[in-house]
């Protein structure tokens, strides 16, 4: 969203009056022996308030059993986690317009958030599923001893770079929608892995081979993410727990030299040397890459075992018996190449992080930022010995 | 029945520091609380928290501004314990995790904020107190063994055994409705503040002043519960705070006409005076007309002085605040502010190892009134008041406790409890609902024990205040449920509440001066000659429709003799 249609949005909310919502919620009563049913209500209140405003004028005004957490209303308690028209967020965070128009009949359907078992209404039980995660990570920092008499001394970039991590108000929203969550309960998830990180990225903690070993180990652990961004887009705070398990895996392998029993560092491997070679992924050989190679005779067996996952890929024609046997360069390879050549050259991973680098920086904003800052410095220092008199004479 | 050494009610700051401290010096522990312990209104702490920790600074330059800043109405003995104390709790938070961001040295990075002298604050960019109450956190998850946690426990009572002691607490499970005696040999409060009583508030809904209505039930005193801070920058969309380190990195104050107006009320601090300063000031302006938007009731917080880089590294948050709830990117436009209630400077009156009136009750943190803060809080310190009480407070419980055998306790209370909410749930619809009757509460405060005061308002407030009480007698809810009912919880804390709101407008109507947050346009002054102590509150008489008595409690001066206060 540009900065002018916000400005806009924020500014003509304020002349336009209150506006009529339905509100379609899921609502369940573990007391009642009945099944979940979804009620409707209707509430009056200016398009850019919340959802949860919404909801608790409905509380408030109509019916006092509807079940939700909140305390906040600011995105900063994590307890309105909710799916809002089939997406997981907060719904402090979400406002009333914006919810309309992601609708298909006009109505804003509210729903507990996925992957956690209700306990009534919009609330769910955190503590079986979202806690018991964090909880696996041995979620507490592991400094050397003896410790420092003062503070520890640690570059000024590592603090602001976990800020992305400790960002995590543990709202479970990401926990909601991951697709491999869905399929395995066991997965240790999107935000315990984030959380991993706020420790692994923090020098003052001892155990990082140790944390990165056992998660990559776990079949359940660093490898069994499928990559599919639903956390990354469910997330209120731009934790990006996707990208912290991608930076997870970048130190588990190259800065550790972890290799899991799960192969998920080899398949990752495969990944990108089959990039660099042909531009794109060689489907064909990445099982026998992520294996050992064709000759390894863990591979043959992997490849019977996935005969279905290839058969499959045959009929979806993402692999064609001729792409297989002569997979086709990028037109771009010598682009490529170059990319592989320079990134392998850096001295340092360049990690992309909200608190450091704002994605959608323009330079030419930035100077002319920078100039209207200077501007102001530069008034401010001619008013200042006016200032100080006055300061002088009171 | 449960049954600890140290029982410890409410999970924010101070509870999880008192819950560890405990731990740590031997006692079994349990920690209750309504919310889920990372969702307690700590978490919304922004700017960060105050210690002398520059070799160039003092401990006792701290201990001054504080004193001054509470307009000499805070205890200087227990001023001088938390500053003192400051620098090495900042260095236990950093050494068990606390993610305090760094200088170019490395080491801890100080920002400037209001009514200091000098840089004084430790953050961590504008999520300081989500950073250190999740860190706290972490800790109560590795102590599993040792401290027993009740997540989403609601308290109803306290309990006072024969000799007077309290002797535990009783609770209810939210998620099942159960009610369950818990027995202690002390108990801590950490209840948090009660913002909920105004409208609009900084604070989060569970805000609602539970622990000083039941400390006060129970027969303790409170004070200074007339001191509420007005924070000079909430956001007039909607009532949320924009952190005063939104000042301390350099944003300006302006009224309609462009003007810095903090000039005339603090030429050398500007808008970095303190909070009761510039509250005024910012009041001043709108009353005066040169207030900014359609109603001019704002004054405008401008951050796009700050450079960009730094607004994105050290005030994301309120980047994020202003983006997604006020529709405005403070990093190119100015952002419509006003004087919105913040904090509860009173509370429970306790010593400085945080023993109340009551033997073997404590409290700490917000709910707690030391008095470190006297008529004004400085910005951040009040984190620091939660962790060092928290802490203070944990360690003498837990070495009261070491002598003294486990109290036997009658589930009396509980039964009465189980009574009164059946009878909530039971009352006929003929009455008004109870989110009515906060509503009408929340504005009445705000319009009557706001910035400036008066006789006439004040009693304005009082009367509805007693009327509230009254109705709130035969409110109503519709929850018939015993799982998540929240709508009877909802009905026990408009009760909280209500006494709280009593027990202010009363202190305030008593207090004929103006002194710290209680500014009175019809006693201008400060009048040391006949008003530096404290008043007290307490339930005259042991039955529950007893009304509240003022007192008074003198105020501890050590090095500080009262002086004009500019800044
Ligand atoms: C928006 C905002 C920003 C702030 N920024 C700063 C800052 O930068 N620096 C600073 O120093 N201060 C700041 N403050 C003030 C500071 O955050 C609070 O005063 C402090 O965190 C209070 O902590 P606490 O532990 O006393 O209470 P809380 O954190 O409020 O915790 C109260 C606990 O008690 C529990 N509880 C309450 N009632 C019951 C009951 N009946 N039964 C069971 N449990 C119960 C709750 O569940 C919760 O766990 C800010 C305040 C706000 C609102
Ligand atoms: S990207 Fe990975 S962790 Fe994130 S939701 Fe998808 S499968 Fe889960
Ligand atoms: S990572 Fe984001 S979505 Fe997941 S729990 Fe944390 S804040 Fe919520
Ligand atoms: S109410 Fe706190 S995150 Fe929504």
């Amino acid at each position: 969203m540009s900065s002018t249609e916000t400005t806009n949005d924020g500014a003509s909310t304020k002349v336009e009056g209150l506006q009529e919502f339905t509100l379609r919620l899921r609502r369940y009563d573990p007391e009642s022996g009945k099944p979940a049913y979804y009620e409707e209500f209707t509430i009056e209140l200016e398009p850019h308030r919340s959802v949860l405003d919404g909801i608790l004028q409905a509380k408030n005004d109509e019916d006092g059993s509807i079940g939700i957490r909140c305390s906040c209303r600011a995105a900063i308690c994590g307890s309105c986690g909710t799916r809002i028209n089939d997406k997981p967020g907060l719904a402090c965070h979400t406002h009333l317009d914006e919810a309309l128009k992601r609708s298909k009949d006009g109505k804003i359907t509210v729903e507990p958030l996925g992957n956690m078992p209700v306990i009534k209404d919009l609330i769910v039980d955190m503590d079986a599923v979202h806690w018991k995660k964090q909880a696996r990570v041995t979620p507490w920092l592991l400094p050397s001893e003896p410790l420092p008499e003062r503070e520890h001394i640690v570059p000024r970039e590592a603090m602001v770079d976990v800020t992305q991590s400790m960002a995590c108000i543990q709202c479970g929203a990401c926990v909601s929608d991951c697709l491999s969550m869905e399929i395995d309960p066991l997965f240790v998830g999107p935000a315990a892995l984030a959380k991993t990180y706020r420790f692994v990225g923090d020098p003052r903690d001892a155990r990082h081979q140790q944390r990165l070993n056992d998660l990559a180990q776990d079949p359940h652990g660093l490898y069994a993410c499928t990559h599919c961004f639903n956390c990354i887009e469910a997330c209120p705070k731009g934790v990006a727990p996707m990208s912290q398990i991608m930076r997870l895996r970048r130190i588990a392998s190259q800065d550790h030299h972890i290799v899991d029993r799960n192969n998920g560092e080899r398949h990752e491997m495969a990944i990108v040397n089959s990039v660099k070679k042909y531009g794109t992924l060689n489907e064909a050989n990445m099982i026998p890459d992520s294996y050992g190679g064709k000759l390894h005779p863990a591979s043959a067996r992997a490849m019977l075992a996935s005969l279905p996952v290839i058969t499959k890929a045959l009929l979806r024609r993402k692999v064609t018996p001729k792409s297989a046997l002569f997979h086709p360069k990028s037109p771009d390879q010598a682009q490529i190449k170059r990319i592989y050549r320079e990134v392998g050259e850096r001295e340092q991973r360049l990690e992309h992080n909200l608190y450091i680098t704002q994605p959608d920086e323009d330079p030419a904003e930035i100077a002319a930022h920078e100039a209207h800052v200077a501007a102001a410095a530069a008034r401010e220092a001619a008013a200042k010995p006016g200032v100080d008199q006055t300061g002088a004479g009171a | 029945m449960p049954a600890h050494d140290v029982l410890i009610i409410g999970a924010g700051l101070a509870g999880q520091r008192a819950a560890l401290a405990a731990a740590d010096a031997g006692a079994s522990v349990a920690i209750l609380s309504k919310v889920h312990p990372v969702r307690s209104h700590s978490v919304a702490a922004a700017g960060g928290i105050n210690a002398a920790m520059n070799p160039a600074d003092d401990w006792r330059s701290h201990a001054f501004d504080t004193v001054k800043g509470s307009d000499y109405l805070g205890d200087q003995d227990a001023i001088e314990v938390m500053c003192s104390e400051a620098p090495n709790e900042i260095l236990h938070l950093e050494h068990i995790g606390v993610t305090f961001h760094r200088n170019e040295t490395g080491h801890l990075d100080l920002r400037a904020f209001g009514g200091a002298s000098m840089k004084r604050t430790a953050y961590v960019a504008d999520i300081t107190g989500q950073a250190i109450l999740h860190v706290l956190y972490e800790q109560l998850m590795k102590y599993s063994d040792r401290v027993d946690r009740y997540e989403e426990w609601f308290n109803t009572s306290l309990i006072r055994g024969d000799d007077g002691r309290c002797v535990g607490c009783v609770a209810r499970n939210i998620r099942t409705g159960e009610m369950q005696t818990f027995t202690a040999k002390t108990t801590i409060l950490a209840t948090g503040g009660v913002g909920q009583a105004f409208k609009p508030t900084t604070n989060g809904l569970i805000c609602t002043g539970d622990g000083m209505s039941l400390a006060y039930r129970a027969g303790a005193r409170l004070m200074d519960m007339e001191m509420i801070q007005y924070h000079p920058t909430t956001m007039t969309a909607n009532g949320f705070l924009i952190t005063e380190g939104a000042r301390g990195e350099g944003a300006h104050l302006r009224n309609a006409d462009g003007e810095r107006f903090m000039v005339h009320s603090a030429p050398n601090k500007m808008e970095l005076a303190s909070r009761d300063v510039v509250s005024r000031a910012e009041q001043k302006e709108i009353n005066e007309g040169r207030g900014t938007g359609p109603l001019k009731d704002s004054v405008l917080l401008d951050v796009t002085v700050v450079p960009k880089n730094r607004v994105l590294e050290a005030l994301r948050e309120i980047v994020n605040l202003g983006r997604d709830f006020a529709g405005i990117d403070i990093t190119k436009e100015p952002i419509p502010v006003r004087p919105g209630q913040h904090y509860t400077m009173g509370g429970v009156k306790t010593d400085s190892d945080g023993e109340s009136d009551i033997p073997g009750l404590y409290a700490a943190g917000e709910v707690a009134c030391v008095s470190v803060h006297g008529g004004n809080r400085l910005g951040a310190n009040s984190l620091l008041d939660t962790l060092i009480f928290g802490r203070r407070s944990g360690e003498h419980a837990a070495k009261v406790a070491a002598s003294m055998p486990m109290p036997t306790v009658s589930d009396a209370s509980l039964r009465d409890d189980e009574r009164e909410i059946k009878s909530i749930i039971d009352r006929p619809r003929t009455g008004r609902r109870v989110s009515e009757i906060k509503e009408e509460l929340g504005v009445s405060m705000n319009r009557y024990c706001a910035v400036f005061r008066d006789e006439e308002g004040m009693t304005k407030g009082h009367e509805i205040v007693k009327r509230l009480q009254e109705e709130a007698k035969t409110a109503y809810i519709d929850d018939q449920g015993t799982v998540f009912n929240q709508d009877v919880l909802g009905a026990l804390e408009l009760g909280f509440m209500l006494d709280c709101s009593e027990a202010i407008v009363k202190s305030a109507l008593e207090r004929k001066e103006s002194r710290g947050a209680h500014s009175r346009t019809d006693y201008t002054e400060r009048n040391d000659e006949d008003w530096l102590f404290h008043l007290t509150v307490e339930k005259d008489g042991a039955d529950a429709g007893a009304d509240a008595k003022l007192g008074q409690s003198p105020v501890t001066i050590t090095q500080w003799q009262p002086m004009e206060r500019t800044y």
